[in-house]
């Protein structure tokens, strides 16, 4: 068995499809020579040529835009947007163009590319170092949005993502990047886009959420089963489209569902999820509920992100908190 | 803001004995201005290495000379915006350098409450519309602030980094400022590096090509010589001012320190580093004043002597200060009468 690291996953599934690929490219800004602020791309400019992976200026309007005109031209270009807050200086050309072109060309040519991006809170950055922006692009038809919590999930929806023929958004957490798990090369090549994963099973409460969330959420289910509370949790991996189908089928057997993001509140796809299940599973419904962070900007203090994020702890207290969620017996 | 409230509360703070005529009084002033953003500077870096200042820590030791001398340049209703390596923007304006800090160490008598930390500040009783941490969100705000500004005869400053000028900001605003003759001064400081990316790898043309192709006046000035920095900001302001629309300042700096907390590679010599610490803004203001303007070089450490108990006091109160509770329950909108 070997240890991978989430962002050694990323970069070997970069690496892989670099050298599958000749039309994959891979740019950014300080991503080549620096290999990245967080450290993911090291080295990947020397193993496939500076035509390939390259630097550029600081100017996302432009890196969207190349990689909508690259890619409607035969290229499939990966590009990083280094905080996903910077996507508001990229929006018009993945809003206005990449999403939409392959509908409105009729289908004359796809728009393969991916944009990966570090998403996420408790870093202490601050209000623009930290969103997950997956609701600005929610309500925008053609695109998807890939969110892993593992490394080797990571590495497959990477590799997924780039051969797909959507323009891909790919979340990273930062909190994740450091992460390290086992794998022993059992796991598939390609983790499909659009499919959930159920990580831990229960009767009780189903858990739907993605990326830092699976881990909060997976220890909260720990705690929440000494008190009695069998929770099933379920890994979205993939914010858009949504896998109602997994999330329903869990709910079938469990009748109440509690969704977990880091973000606002309002607009976000915790709400989506629950208005997806309310359609779907009214009649076996309990209880649906979600838990996201309020509707303000992060704040920078300690103890103020501390509070503002949905972590372990709020996840037990909004469990415990819920009124009807205890099955019979539970303390 | 206005220099005449500056002046006399610098030179009160510098110690002045009369001896020495009334411009050295005011670069006196400026120099322990200077000294004050290094020695806070220093402090903040000791900060986040004992993890008392979170997240990621922009520093400009090495381009003091660039906010003073613009700072003295403008009046009390001004305004500036900066950008998250904004530390010496802010204590330029007049910030408490005790709220100041106090915000980065993330305590609730911080400048914004804890809320907004080193990228995002704001001190608008000081004339700070804000530190923006999104490369060109600077220059934005100050072309917005410069319509407001207009009315009232006052200006605007945006400071900015040489990688600014790439972005689709930089042009759009540079522009729609030159069309509507808005009062904004652009600042570049151009400190040779967008993080590890030298500027000319990525600005072909060089900076002020730019804006001169947008028609705006431009000058370029050496922005380790807060002198010079000073005169070429007041003249850009007069003109400003007079209504002549926007003007671009390119500043040639350098920064001391790492792009933010650590830099993942090697991208500077040490030559250049050296050959830069040979020009530095602090130790240029100093030999001017005691070869030029008679200073001894008493007078010269007893401002460092009286900044160093500055910062050991602001030091051993931020420290001191509460962090401000989650209970609060803070309202999403302001309120009508706000
Ligand atoms: C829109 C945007 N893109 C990228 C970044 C990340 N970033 C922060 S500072 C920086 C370099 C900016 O260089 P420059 O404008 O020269 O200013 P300097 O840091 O040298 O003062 C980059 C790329 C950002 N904050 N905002
Ligand atoms: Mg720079």
């Amino acid at each position: 068995m070997a240890e991978l690291e989430f962002r050694k996953a990323i970069w070997q599934a970069l690496d892989e499809e670099l050298a599958r690929d000749e039309n994959v490219i891979f740019f950014g800004e300080d991503v080549a020579k620096a290999g990245g602020v967080f450290q993911v791309t090291p080295g990947l400019r020397d193993r496939h040529g500076e035509d390939r992976v390259f630097d550029t200026p600081i100017s996302e309007l432009a890196l969207s835009t190349a990689a909508f005109g690259s890619a409607v031209c035969g290229l499939r270009p990966v590009f990083e947007i280094m905080f996903a807050d910077f996507f508001a200086l990229a929006m018009d050309s993945l809003v206005n163009q990449a999403a939409k072109y392959w509908y409105l060309s009729n289908g004359q040519a796809p728009v393969p590319l991916v944009v990966r991006s570090a998403v996420g809170g408790g870093g202490r950055f601050g209000a623009i170092h930290s969103q997950v922006p997956a609701p600005w692009f929610q309500a925008i038809p053609g695109l998807k949005i890939v969110a892993p919590a593992t490394p080797a999930h990571a590495k497959g929806l990477l590799k997924a993502s780039i051969r797909d023929n959507n323009p891909v958004l790919f979340f990273e957490h930062k909190r994740l990047y450091s992460l390290s798990a086992e794998v022993d090369g059992s796991e598939p090549e390609l983790v499909p886009l659009g499919s959930a994963e159920t990580v831990r099973e229960g009767s009780d409460l189903t858990i739907a959420t993605a990326m830092k969330g699976v881990h909060d959420s997976l220890a909260a289910a720990a705690e929440l089963a000494t008190l009695g509370i069998d929770c099933e949790v379920i890994d979205l991996r993939t914010l858009r489209p949504l896998d109602i189908d997994a999330v329903a089928a869990s709910v079938e057997k469990t009748g109440r569902l509690l969704v977990v993001e880091e973000g606002p509140r309002t607009g976000g796809w915790a709400g989506e999820v629950v208005a997806s299940i309310s359609e779907r599973c009214l009649g076996r419904l309990d209880d649906c509920w979600r838990l996201a962070t309020d509707d303000l900007p992060l704040p920078y203090s300690p103890p103020l992100e501390d509070a503002f994020l949905p972590g372990t702890e709020a996840i037990v207290r909004a469990v415990r908190e819920r009124g009807g969620v205890m099955p019979e017996g539970a303390a | 803001m206005s220099p005449a409230k500056r002046s006399t509360k610098d030179a009160a703070a510098a110690g002045g004995n009369g001896q020495v005529g009334e411009e050295a009084e005011a670069y006196l002033a400026r120099l322990r201005t200077m000294i004050l953003i290094r020695k806070f500077e220093d402090l903040v870096q000791s900060l986040f290495l004992r993890g008392e200042v979170y997240g990621s820590t922009h520093l400009c030791s090495g381009q003091e000379a660039v906010s003073v001398g613009v700072a003295a340049a403008l009046g009390a209703d001004d305004r500036i915006a900066a950008t998250y390596r904004g530390h010496g923007h802010a204590l330029a304006c007049g910030m408490s350098p005790q709220k100041f800090l106090d915000e980065l160490i993330g305590r609730e008598t911080g400048i914004c409450g804890g809320r907004a930390g080193s990228m995002n500040v704001v001190d608008l009783e000081h004339g700070l519309i804000g530190c923006f941490g999104i490369v060109g969100g600077s220059l934005a705000a100050a072309t917005g602030a410069a319509l407001a500004l207009r009315r009232t005869g006052n200006v605007a400053v945006g400071f900015f980094g040489d990688g600014a000028v790439n972005q689709a900001y930089f042009y759009e605003c540079a522009n729609f400022a030159r069309v509507l003759g808005l009062p904004v001064l652009y600042v570049c400081e151009n400190n040779g590096y967008g993080e590890y990316t030298p500027t000319e790898a990525v600005t072909p043309g060089g900076i002020v090509g730019r804006p001169a192709a947008l028609d705006i006046p431009v000058s370029q000035v050496d922005g380790q010589d807060v002198w010079a920095v000073h005169a070429a900001a007041l003249e850009a302001v007069a003109e400003v001012r007079a209504g002549g629309g926007p003007f671009f300042l390119e500043a040639r700096t350098y920064r001391y320190t790492d792009h933010g907390r650590g830099d993942p590679i090697k991208y500077r010599s040490d030559e250049e580093m050296e050959e830069w610490r040979q020009r530095d803004p602090i130790d240029i203001a100093r030999t001017r004043l005691a070869a030029e303007h008679g200073v001894e070089a008493a007078r010269l450490d007893a401002l460092v002597a009286d900044v160093d108990a500055e910062i050991a006091e602001l030091r051993s109160r931020a420290l001191a200060a509460p962090f401000p509770s989650p209970d609060v329950t803070v309202p999403e909108f302001a309120p009508a009468e706000a």
